[in-house]
């Protein structure tokens, strides 16, 4: 049988305004997401190390609950599940944002006690005889090493994160998957609207990790 | 080294030390006392306990019972004391085995980070006496490369430089020369003997058995984490009282 199907060219090129203001909201939902998850990442990836076991156990429970558990069941539950219990309507943006926040936090957590950890015993001794406190050791000697360590996988998680968005169509923010899907409820060139659709995330991701190469190029990164 | 330095108050004082890595004792009851301006070096084989025994002194290492004086600051068995400890160490300088200096710093700033954030001297100060130890040391030119662009040897001179910055009142020295190429090891004695010269007081842990025997006032046999046999260098290596030191002895020299 002769396939007869052709892909449209003119119909995926012509999606590109619809598909467009969806780009906005996915860069808002996905930075400012991880904005908040870095904090969150931070704060909680050192509780994890802490010596204290309060604050160790708070924070080994919520890196394992939103690891654990999909991020679209996370962002159903904020956005459906927990107006319930606030009495309130939480709207669709908040929601997205939230859900990447609590979710790349957890996975952050991580990031950020492997960065510290990978730091080898003798740079905290060597500071800690110099006389610098503990804080000091951390704040000048641990952290901007652990930091550079960091960003490689701090990267993995911007892409993982920015793609993570694309679920959020289902609580209709309008992100790029949303707007696809409206256009093509009309026009029904669906393979060539998701083409375009992928090829959008495709290219920022793709910037974001040429911007991470930079940085590596430049030195600012490893050692 | 005058008498009259050794005839004062000890800098370090140890008493009944005793240190345990779960059920292994690393440190059996070390009584060890150290005078100002003198040189002691600990020598030993490895795993005896001899950089247990001075990274005790700056409490890198907690130890569960007996007590140290240094300079007048108590420490005490499991760590607490927080606020001696900190004072002891703005005033004992360590350099490492593994030189430890901090790789995302210039040599320059490897060396006045701590008089900037510890002693809290002016810019301008930290760095005019940062090239001062650094020509001292013989390595001023290099002072806005990083350490990864250092040799071994060179390295460890910046290191004791960094040390040396906070001018400290006692300086321990962890296998200085064990990580570095056979032809480094010179260069950092050199720079070594030279701070002994000047009156540092010091505490070497060193299998360089020919040093040992040039610059100590005092040498520490350690066995199996108990002081075997002490005693000025000249009488340790060549006429040893212990049997276990001179089967020691026997084993490093014979190459």
């Amino acid at each position: 049988m002769e396939v007869t199907f052709q892909f449209d060219w003119a119909a995926a090129f012509g999606s590109i305004p619809h598909l467009l203001p969806g780009i906005p909201w996915t860069l808002l939902i996905s930075f400012g997401g991880l904005a908040i998850g870095f904090v969150i990442g931070i704060v909680f990836g050192l509780m994890r190390i802490s010596r204290s076991r309060w604050l160790r156990l708070p924070a080994i429970l919520y890196i394992e609950v939103f690891r654990g558990t999909p991020i679209l069941v996370q962002v159903l539950f904020i956005f459906y599940g927990l107006p319930q219990l606030l009495g309130g309507p939480i709207n669709a943006l908040t929601a997205g944002i939230a859900a990447i926040a609590v979710n790349s936090g957890a996975y952050i957590s991580e990031v950020v006690r492997g960065g510290v950890q990978s730091i080898e015993r003798g740079q905290r001794e060597a500071s800690l005889s110099l006389g610098l406190s503990r804080t000091q050791a951390f704040r000048y000697v641990i952290w901007p090493q652990a930091f550079r360590r960091m960003i490689p996988p701090l990267g993995n998680q911007g892409i993982i994160s920015i793609k993570d968005t694309s679920l959020f169509s289902v609580i209709g923010v309008g992100e790029l998957v949303r707007q696809g899907q409206i256009y093509i409820a009309t026009t029904f060139t669906a393979l060539e609207v998701y083409f375009m659709v992928a090829m959008l995330y495709l290219a920022i991701t793709w910037s974001l990790s040429l911007l991470l190469r930079q940085l590596e190029r430049r030195g600012l990164v490893g050692q | 080294m005058t008498e009259s330095q050794h005839d004062s108050q000890p800098i370090v004082r140890m008493q009944k030390l005793n240190k345990h890595f779960g059920s292994l004792h690393v440190l059996k009851n070390i009584d060890l006392e150290v005078k100002p301006g003198e040189v002691v070096v600990v020598i030993g084989a490895s795993g005896s306990g001899k950089s247990t025994l001075i990274r005790c002194i700056n409490g890198l290492e907690e130890f569960q019972d007996g007590h140290i004086v240094v300079d007048g600051h108590n420490l005490v068995p499991h760590g607490k004391g927080a606020k001696a400890l900190q004072r002891i160490r703005t005033e004992v300088g360590m350099v490492f085995q593994q030189f430890n200096l901090f790789p995302h710093l210039s040599v320059r700033d490897n060396v006045t980070l701590a008089p900037l954030k510890v002693r809290g001297v002016s810019a301008a100060q930290a760095n005019e006496s940062a090239e001062r130890l650094l020509d001292r040391v013989g390595i001023r030119d290099q002072a806005d490369k990083y350490p990864s662009q250092l040799s071994g040897g060179q390295q460890q001179r910046v290191a004791l430089a960094r040390a040396l910055a906070m001018e400290p009142r006692l300086m321990l020295f962890d296998e200085p020369t064990s990580a570095l190429d056979p032809e480094m090891i010179g260069e950092v004695l050199d720079a070594m003997r030279e701070l002994a010269r000047e009156g540092m007081t010091m505490i070497i842990v060193t299998h360089e058995m020919g040093f040992a025997r040039e610059v100590a006032d005092r040498v520490i046999y350690i066995h199996q984490g108990e002081i075997a046999e002490e005693a000025a260098p000249e009488r340790i290596f060549d006429e040893p009282q212990d049997e276990r030191t001179r089967n020691f002895l026997a084993r490093v020299l014979k190459h």
